[in-house]
C-alpha cells in the first residue's frame, strides 16, 4: 500500500528532525537517571506497600514544609488504606471549619472527606518561612518535573558536596540534578530518616524510592484503572478494526 | 432513492423532509466518489469523527470546570480526580486537539501535494483554512484553560503579538485582556469564546462539504470525472466503510496516547498553578504551534529578509514583521489556486514539483523542530533559513515551477489509471 | 433440470450468507463499543467522588431541650430534628393509622420516640413548611404548617390536611451513641 511506504518515509523523517531533541534546556544540569519502578510500562501498578511507607515518609519529613493540597484523605484508599486506617489519619489533624451558628471560627478533627492540611496558612506564609521561596505543593510534583519520578528520586537522592570550583551561595544546597544545582532545601531525607513499621531497611534510598512511589501516586491515582482500562478498548478496537477490515476487502471484491 | 420500497414511516418522513434522500445524496450511494482515492483521503472524515469527540468531551468537561483563576485549577484536578472517568474525558479532550492537529495537517499536504486547491474547487480550499484558523484559535484558547504555568504565559505571549501593530496595538491588546494583564476576565472570556468557536467550526465544515459535494472529491491521478458509471462508485458502501476501517486504525493510535501516554504532548510546566510573577524557564507553546513560533522569531534586527521588505527598517520593525509573517505564512495558502498555476494537479505527473513538494514538507518540520528550541546559536541562523524557504517555496518556486515544469502524461481516465495500477 | 440449486449456485448462496453473518456482527461490535464510550460521558453528571464523600452528616444531639427542635442540613436539604414530649409521643401514637392521607404509624417513623427525624420539604411542591422554630405557626394538628399551599402535618411529620400526597420523609439514619446520629 501506498499509504504505508509513505508514511514509513514521513515519519522517518520526523524521526529524524525531533531525535536529537535530548539536548539539555537547562545549562549543564544532567538528567537524572532512570529507575526500576513498578508502575513503568503498559501494566505497571503501584507498588501498594512501598507507597504506603512513602506517605509515612511524606508524613514524618516532606509535610512540615510541603502542602498536598489537591488530596482528601479518603483517596488513601487508593494505596489500600482501609476505612478505619483513613479515619484515624485523618482524626490526626485539626482542620478550621465554620464559622459556628455564634460566627466564630473553629477547629475540629478531620474527617476523611477533609483535604490534606497544608503546613502554612497560605503562600505568604509559606514564603517568609522559607527564606522567600514557597516550597512547592507536592501534589503534582512527579507530573509537573522534566523526568517525572526519576527526576524526584534524582533530586531527593542527588545531595552532593559542591565541586571545588562550584561556586555555592551561602544559604543555598548543592544538588547533582536540581537545574543550575543551587538548591534552597537542605537535603531533606538521610538513612534512617524513617522508622518503619514493616521491617524494611530504613535507608535513603529506601526512604527516596517510597515517597517517590507515593507521591507518583497522589500525581496520577487514576493510573491503575487508566492502564486496565487501556488495554481492553485497545484489544476491543482491535477487533473492530480488523472486522472493519474484513467488511471492507469484501464490499470492494465485487468492484474488481 | 426508490421511495417505493421504504418503510411506511420512513415514507411518511420522506415525504414532508427529504432526510432520507438527502443523505442518500451526500453520504449514500447517489454520490459519485472517483474509486481510485487512496488512504490519504480518509482524513477529512477523521477530522469530522474528532470534531465529534471534541465537542462532545469538551461539552462533559464544562459542567465541571469553573472559570475563575482562583479555581480553575484546581476544578481541572477535581474532574482528574473525583468526577466520574473524568480524567478518561480531560485525556481524551487533552489529546484530542493534538489529534485534530495531525489530521489536518496530513489534510492540508494532501491537499498540495495532489492539488486539490486547483479550480474548481478554490472555495472549499480557502473555507479549509478558515477552519484552520478558526481551529487555532480554539486550540490556543483552550490550552489557557487549566491555568497552569504554560496556559498563562502562553496566553501573555500570544496576545502581546497584537501589541506589535502600530497606533491601536497597544489598546487591542487591552481589550483582549479586559485588564491590564492576563487575569481573570481574559480566562473567563477565553472560556466563552473557547465554547463558541467549535460552533463556528461546525459551520464552516458545512460550508466545507457543501463545496465539496459541488465537483466532488479530487483524486490522486487529479483528473476529472468522464464517465460517471466507469471512474466514481457510490459513497455508501465502498467510502464508508473504507472511512470506519480508517477511524478503527486511527483511534487505536489516539487511544494508545490517551491511556499510556496522555501527557506526551503536554508541557510539564502545566501542571504548576499560574503564577504571573515567575515565567518557566523554557517557554514554548503547543507542538502544532511550533512552525509559526519559528517564523515569529526568525524576525529580528539583522535577518536579511526584515531588512529587505521594510526597506532596512524604515516601514516598521521587526517585531511587527514577524508578527505579520506569521499571519503571511498561513493566509498565503488562501492563494494556492492561483500560485500554482498549472493546468495538471496531481504532483504524481510534475516530478519538480513533488520533489518541491518534500523539501516544503521537510522545510515545516525544521520550522517545528526550531520553533521548540531556545532562540539561541545555531538555532537562530537555521530558523531564518527555513522562514526564508517557507515564503520563498510559495511565492517563487511554486508560481515558476507549476508554469515552466512540463508534466508526464496523464492517464486516459480514472478507470484506464486504476486497471493500469491492477495489471 | 434437476431442483437442487447448482454447485456455483450454492457457492454464491453460501458467500452470500457470509457476507451478511459478517457486515452484521461487524455492525453489533461497533454498536455495543459505541455504547461503552457513551457510558462515561453519561457517567459523568453522576455524582463525584467528593460530593458523595460530603453525603453524610453527623449532629450533635445532646444541646437539643424536649419540645425543641432544629434544623441541620444534609445534602443540601433541611433535615427537621424534633425532641419529642412525652404528650407529643402519646397524641402521635394514639392516632388511628387507617383515618391518614398516607397511614403510618408512628413507631414506623421513628428509631426512639423522642426523636424525630425527617426532611423538612414538603412533599407537594418542595416548599419548606413553617414550625420548627419557636412562634412559627404549627398547623392545626401542632406539628408543621406549609405555607405555599396549605399541607399541615403531625408531630410525626405526617400529612394530616391539604394538598400533599405524603408524610415528610424520614432519611436514613442511625445512633453513633445514645446523642448522637449520623444521617445518611
Amino acid at each position: 500500500m501506498n499509504i504505508i511506504k509513505t508514511s514509513v518515509a514521513v515519519l522517518t523523517l520526523v524521526g529524524a528532525v525531533f531525535t536529537p531533541q535530548e539536548t539539555l534546556a537547562s545549562g549543564d544540569t544532567p538528567h537524572a537517571p532512570k529507575q526500576e519502578w513498578s508502575f513503568n510500562g503498559l501494566f505497571g501498578t503501584f507498588d501498594q506497600a512501598a507507597a504506603q511507607r512513602g506517605f509515612q515518609v511524606y508524613q514524618e519529613v516532606c509535610a512540615s514544609c510541603h502542602g498536598l493540597n489537591l488530596l482528601s484523605y479518603r483517596h488513601l484508599s487508593g494505596i489500600g488504606f482501609n476505612e478505619a486506617e483513613i479515619k484515624a489519619i485523618a482524626a490526626t489533624v485539626e482542620v478550621q471549619d465554620g464559622p459556628d451558628s455564634e460566627g466564630e471560627m473553629f477547629d475540629r478533627p478531620g474527617i476523611p472527606a477533609d483535604r490534606f492540611v497544608s503546613p502554612y496558612p497560605n503562600p505568604q506564609a509559606a514564603a517568609s518561612s522559607n527564606g522567600g521561596k514557597a516550597p512547592p505543593d507536592l501534589s503534582l510534583m512527579t507530573k509537573a518535573r522534566l523526568g517525572g519520578s526519576n527526576y524526584v528520586y534524582g533530586l531527593l537522592t542527588g545531595y552532593a558536596d559542591a565541586p571545588i570550583e562550584f561556586e555555592l551561595p551561602e544559604d543555598g544546597n548543592y544538588n547533582k540534578y536540581y537545574p543550575g544545582h543551587v538548591i534552597a532545601m537542605a537535603a531533606p531525607l538521610d538513612d534512617e530518616s524513617v522508622e518503619y513499621t514493616d521491617g524494611t531497611k530504613p535507608t535513603l534510598a529506601q526512604h527516596a524510592k517510597d515517597v517517590t512511589t507515593f507521591l507518583a501516586w497522589a500525581a496520577e491515582p487514576e493510573m491503575e484503572e487508566r492502564k486496565r482500562m487501556g488495554i481492553k478498548v485497545l484489544l476491543f478496537l482491535l477487533v473492530l478494526t480488523g472486522m472493519l477490515y474484513a467488511v471492507k476487502r469484501k464490499v470492494w471484491e465485487d468492484l474488481h | 432513492m426508490d421511495t417505493n420500497n421504504m418503510h411506511p414511516v420512513m415514507k411518511w418522513v420522506e415525504y414532508r423532509l427529504p432526510v432520507f434522500s438527502f443523505l442518500d445524496h451526500s453520504l449514500g450511494t447517489q454520490y459519485p466518489t472517483p474509486k481510485n482515492l487512496n488512504y490519504w483521503w480518509n482524513f477529512g472524515s477523521l477530522l469530522g469523527l474528532v470534531l465529534v469527540i471534541m465537542i462532545a468531551s469538551g461539552i462533559s468537561l464544562a459542567m465541571h470546570y469553573t472559570a475563575h483563576i482562583d479555581f480553575a485549577f484546581n476544578s481541572v484536578e477535581r474532574i482528574m480526580r473525583d468526577v466520574n472517568y473524568g480524567w478518561l474525558i480531560r485525556y481524551i479532550h487533552m489529546n484530542g486537539g493534538s489529534m485534530f492537529f495531525i489530521a489536518v495537517y496530513i489534510h492540508i499536504f494532501r491537499g498540495l501535494y495532489f492539488g486539490s486547491y486547483q479550480a474548481p474547487r478554490e472555495i472549499l480550499w480557502m473555507i479549509g483554512i478558515f477552519i484552520l484558523l478558526a481551529m487555532m484559535a480554539t486550540a490556543f484558547m483552550g490550552y489557557v484553560l487549566p491555568w497552569g504555568q504554560m496556559s498563562f504565559w502562553g496566553a501573555t505571549v500570544i496576545t502581546n503579538l497584537f501589541s506589535a501593530i502600530p497606533v491601536v496595538g497597544d489598546s487591542i491588546v487591552t481589550l483582549l485582556w479586559g485588564g491590564f494583564s492576563v487575569d481573570n476576565p481574559t480566562l473567563n472570556r477565553f472560556f466563552a469564546l473557547h465554547y463558541l468557536f467549535p460552533f463556528v467550526i461546525v459551520g464552516l465544515v458545512v460550508l466545507h462539504i457543501w463545496a465539496l459535494h459541488i465537483h466532488g472529491s479530487n483524486n490522486p491521478t487529479g483528473i476529472d470525472v468522464k464517465n460517471k458509471e466507469q471512474d466514481t462508485v457510490g459513497f455508501h458502501p465502498y467510502f464508508s466503510v473504507k472511512d470506519l476501517f480508517g477511524m478503527g486504525v486511527f483511534l487505536m493510535f489516539f487511544m494508545f496516547f490517551v491511556f499510556f501516554a496522555p501527557n506526551f504532548f503536554g508541557e510539564v510546566d502545566n501542571y504548576i498553578p499560574a503564577d504571573p510573577m515567575v515565567t518557566p524557564t523554557h517557554i514554548v507553546p503547543e507542538w502544532y504551534f511550533l512552525p509559526y513560533y519559528a517564523i515569529l522569531r526568525a524576525f529580528t534586527g539583522d535577518f536579511l529578509v526584515y531588512q529587505v521588505v521594510s526597506l532596512g527598517g524604515l516601514l516598521m520593525d521587526a517585531k511587527l514583521a514577524g508578527v505579520l509573517a506569521m499571519f503571511a505564512s498561513i493566509l498565503l495558502l488562501l492563494f494556492m489556486p492561483w500560485l500554482d498555476g498549472a493546468k495538471v494537479r496531481s504532483c504524481r505527473f510534475r516530478p519538480i514539483m513533488a520533489m518541491a513538494f518534500w523539501v516544503f514538507f521537510l522545510d515545516c518540520l525544521v520550522l517545528g523542530y526550531i520553533g521548540g528550541k531556545p532562540a539561541e546559536g545555531i538555532y537562530v541562523t537555521i530558523g531564518q533559513f527555513t522562514t526564508f524557504y517557507y515564503f520563498f517555496h510559495l511565492l517563487v518556486l511554486v508560481p515558476l515551477i507549476s508554469r515552466l515544469e512540463r508534466p508526464k502524461p496523464l492517464p486516459e481516465s480514472i478507470n484506464a489509471s486504476v486497471l493500469k495500477a491492477a495489471e | 433440470m434437476s431442483d437442487t440449486a447448482t454447485p456455483e449456485q450454492s457457492a454464491e448462496v453460501d458467500d452470500k450468507s457470509k457476507r451478511d453473518f459478517l457486515f452484521i456482527s461487524t455492525a453489533a461490535v461497533g454498536a455495543v463499543g459505541t455504547a461503552f464510550a457513551a457510558w462515561p460521558f453519561i457517567d459523568q453528571m453522576n455524582p463525584a467522588a467528593d460530593t458523595l464523600a460530603l453525603s453524610t452528616t453527623e449532629v450533635d444531639l445532646k444541646p437539643i431541650e424536649e419540645g425543641q427542635s432544629i434544623t441541620v442540613v444534609w445534602r443540601g436539604k433541611p433535615v427537621f430534628i424534633r425532641h419529642r414530649t412525652a404528650k407529643e409521643i402519646e397524641d402521635s401514637e394514639n392516632v388511628k393509622t387507617a383515618d391518614l392521607i398516607d397511614p403510618e404509624a408512628d413507631a414506623d417513623r421513628v428509631q426512639k420516640p423522642e426523636w424525630l427525624v425527617m426532611v423538612g420539604i414538603c412533599t407537594h411542591l418542595g416548599c419548606i413548611p413553617k414550625g420548627n422554630k419557636p412562634g412559627e405557626k404549627k398547623g392545626d394538628f401542632g406539628g408543621w404548617f406549609c405555607p405555599c399551599h396549605g399541607s399541615h402535618y403531625d408531630v410525626s411529620g405526617r400529612i394530616r390536611k391539604g394538598p400533599a400526597p405524603k408524610n415528610l420523609p424520614v432519611p436514613s439514619y442511625s445512633f453513633l451513641s445514645d446523642t448522637n446520629i449520623k444521617i445518611g
